[in-house]
């Protein structure tokens, strides 16, 4: 007899596994603690202070204006997080019950769900990003909807292929043949039985979302000051980065971290939870 | 191959249509009032019907809708209003620095990837297939904009080989023209190359386990020459997928990276159109990047197409 506990002990014996997820929690630890409270707050201004090398009371220095760098680390981290995390809400609230539906109906439906989730794969997220904000002005939402966008298709197709693979088993047969309706089997059989490779693809996702944001607040589509995001902090980096190079460097490295953290965890959880999928998914370029 | 062929085009038609209608849609329909948009809210009354007048906003939505798309087709995009240039040359201008770039890119993250996909994948399991491996998984996780930007603290200004930013125009001298292309390549190409050097091996590895390459080694073929007469189409066929995908978010990569290095190329005249609020510029500078986008898929397609048969024949999917 094996409890969920011991399978949850098993996992942490995988060690990409655990050193993803832990780092990965670290980085989301230091990102929620910026919410309660900063070494110092990065809305204060202080030029007298501006780029200074790592110090006692400035860990990692100060940006161009004065602002500390720990502090605009942790906010950036934060910032970067949430924008990724909302983006994989969009693309799972959107993508999975679209995946769900092709998988159920079939025939046209299944058409010309297939049809929208090219059309929408086919778009970078930065040209979804350009087209809204050149609507409606850049901001972190502008970031989210177009990232959240680019992971719809990427959802439903993780969801239809999971219910295809299950559709000809017994047990969903048996519910059918017992008069549930279709709403009903994809919640109480499918969804359970696929929950697993969607946590795989959000993992993933999210990472793919942390160099999605930064991409994009980098070339002034995403985050907007007096917030900051790491990709903001690469974009005022560029101008001071031949002075300072540790500007870009701090941000640059924590992005590097949290990608890594992340896709170990996904590929971890991918070994642990089905040894068959073990596929290179991996990330790729979003924006 | 011909019904195949034609399919793909027909269904390229159509995405490339809903595409235009929705990049119409969002930079023509919904600001309302494109002229107000674009003068501003404290644009006289006279000037805002001058501009309407002079854009042709006049005439119904669909009407414009369709000649816009007809000056597409025969290369005339309308006029920039903020640059009064015709937006068909500005954006051939910039495609001489985005494209070479985008090419340049693909190739060298090609020339990367694939070669240290195979010796990971020949070698799997030894400490060198680790190396490259986690080398690779580094790769993927860095951003190619900071990538060049630490490429140029290195290579331009410490060791002052390549110039930090800024284009030398091909007609003036083409040596320096692709020397100021050579780091925002490399920006670009290592990120993509260790995706792609991933992939390769992971095809590799799973054709070099499978069940008709033991019995062409139990024919008596060497591992070599079994995989490479039966297992590289194969192998092909994810590689395909990535190589297609990748040129495709090369181009948008490239928009990105260009800022890095300042060079003129699509990307800086897209986000100048944009805070200068030059909808016309905009929307089609958008959609030469969407074009490049979906036709890569397209060929994409017909390519797994011809590498493999069974895809052919069927229609789903």
């Amino acid at each position: 007899m094996t409890s969920p506990f011991d399978s949850i002990k098993s996992w942490f014996k995988h060690p990409s596994l655990r050193i993803g997820a832990i780092a990965s929690l670290v980085f989301l630890l230091i990102g929620f603690v910026s919410v309660l409270w900063t070494p110092y707050p990065i809305e204060t201004v202080s030029i007298s202070n501006a780029m200074q090398d790592p110090s006692l009371a400035h860990w990692l220095g100060t940006d161009h204006l004065g602002r500390d760098m720990v502090s605009l680390v942790m906010k950036g981290t934060l910032t970067s997080f949430v924008v990724a995390t909302i983006a994989v809400a969009i693309g799972a609230v959107i993508g999975i019950p679209l995946g769900l539906a092709a998988a159920s109906w079939g025939g046209a439906g299944e058409w010309a769900i297939l049809r929208v989730n090219d059309f929408l794969f086919a778009f970078p997220a930065l040209i979804i990003a350009i087209l809204i904000t050149t609507l409606f002005g850049p901001s972190a939402i502008n970031a989210m909807i177009a990232v959240g966008i680019f992971n719809i298709p990427v959802f439903a197709r993780v969801a239809r292929g999971g219910a295809l693979s299950l559709k000809t088993l017994d047990y969903v047969a048996a519910a059918r043949l017992s008069g549930m309706g279709p709403i009903e089997i994809a919640r109480r059989h499918i969804l359970p039985n696929i929950a697993s490779l969607i946590i795989v693809q959000a993992t993933i996702q999210l990472a793919l979302g942390i160099l999605a944001e930064a991409s994009l607040s980098y070339v002034g589509l995403g985050t907007q000051p007096p917030a900051t995001s790491l990709g903001l902090m690469l974009k005022d980096a560029q101008t001071y980065a031949l002075l300072k190079p540790s500007l870009a460097l701090i941000p640059g490295i924590t992005i590097i971290l949290i990608v890594i953290a992340l896709n170990l965890a996904g590929d971890g959880l991918r070994d642990q939870l089905d040894p068959k999928l073990r596929r290179l998914g991996g990330a790729r370029g979003v924006a | 191959m011909i019904w195949f062929a034609l399919q793909k085009l027909l269904g390229l038609v159509a995405t490339l249509l809903v595409a235009a209608a929705i990049t119409f849609i969002a930079l023509d329909l919904l600001p309302g009032d494109t002229a107000r948009f674009i003068l501003g809210i404290n644009a006289t009354p006279e000037s805002v019907e001058a501009l309407r007048e002079q854009l042709g906003l006049n005439a119904p939505a669909l009407e414009r809708f369709f000649t816009w798309l007809r000056g597409m087709f025969v290369g005339d995009f309308g006029m920039s209003y903020t640059q009064r240039e015709p937006v068909a040359g500005l954006i051939a201008g910039r495609l001489g620095v985005t494209l070479p770039l985008t090419f340049f890119a693909m190739i060298l993250s090609a020339g990367i990837g694939l070669p240290i996909g195979i010796l990971a994948a020949r070698k799997r399991g030894s400490a060198v297939d680790t190396g490259l491996m986690t080398l690779s998984q580094l790769g993927v996780a860095v951003p190619n904009f900071w990538f060049g930007m630490l490429l140029v603290l290195l290579f331009a200004v410490t060791l002052r080989w390549l110039p930090p930013g800024g284009f030398v125009p091909w007609g003036d001298n083409v040596f320096g023209a692709l020397g100021s292309l050579i780091l925002p390549s490399f920006a670009l190409a290592l990120p993509q190359a260790a995706i792609l050097a991933r992939v390769m091996r992971t095809a590799l590895v799973d054709v070099q386990s499978s069940d008709y390459i033991r019995t062409a080694r139990a024919k008596g073929l060497t591992m070599s020459e079994a995989v490479w007469r039966h297992g590289v189409r194969n192998a092909m066929l994810p590689v395909l997928t990535i190589l297609g995908l990748q040129f495709a978010y090369l181009v948008a990569g490239t928009v990105i990276v260009e800022n890095v290095f300042y060079l003129p190329g699509l990307g800086r005249l897209i986000f100048d159109a944009i805070s200068a609020r030059d909808l016309i510029l905009v929307r089609s500078s958008v959609m030469i990047l969407i074009v490049a986008v979906i036709g890569t898929m397209f060929l994409t397609e017909l390519a797994y197409g011809w590498v493999d048969p069974r895809l052919r024949a069927r229609r789903d999917e």
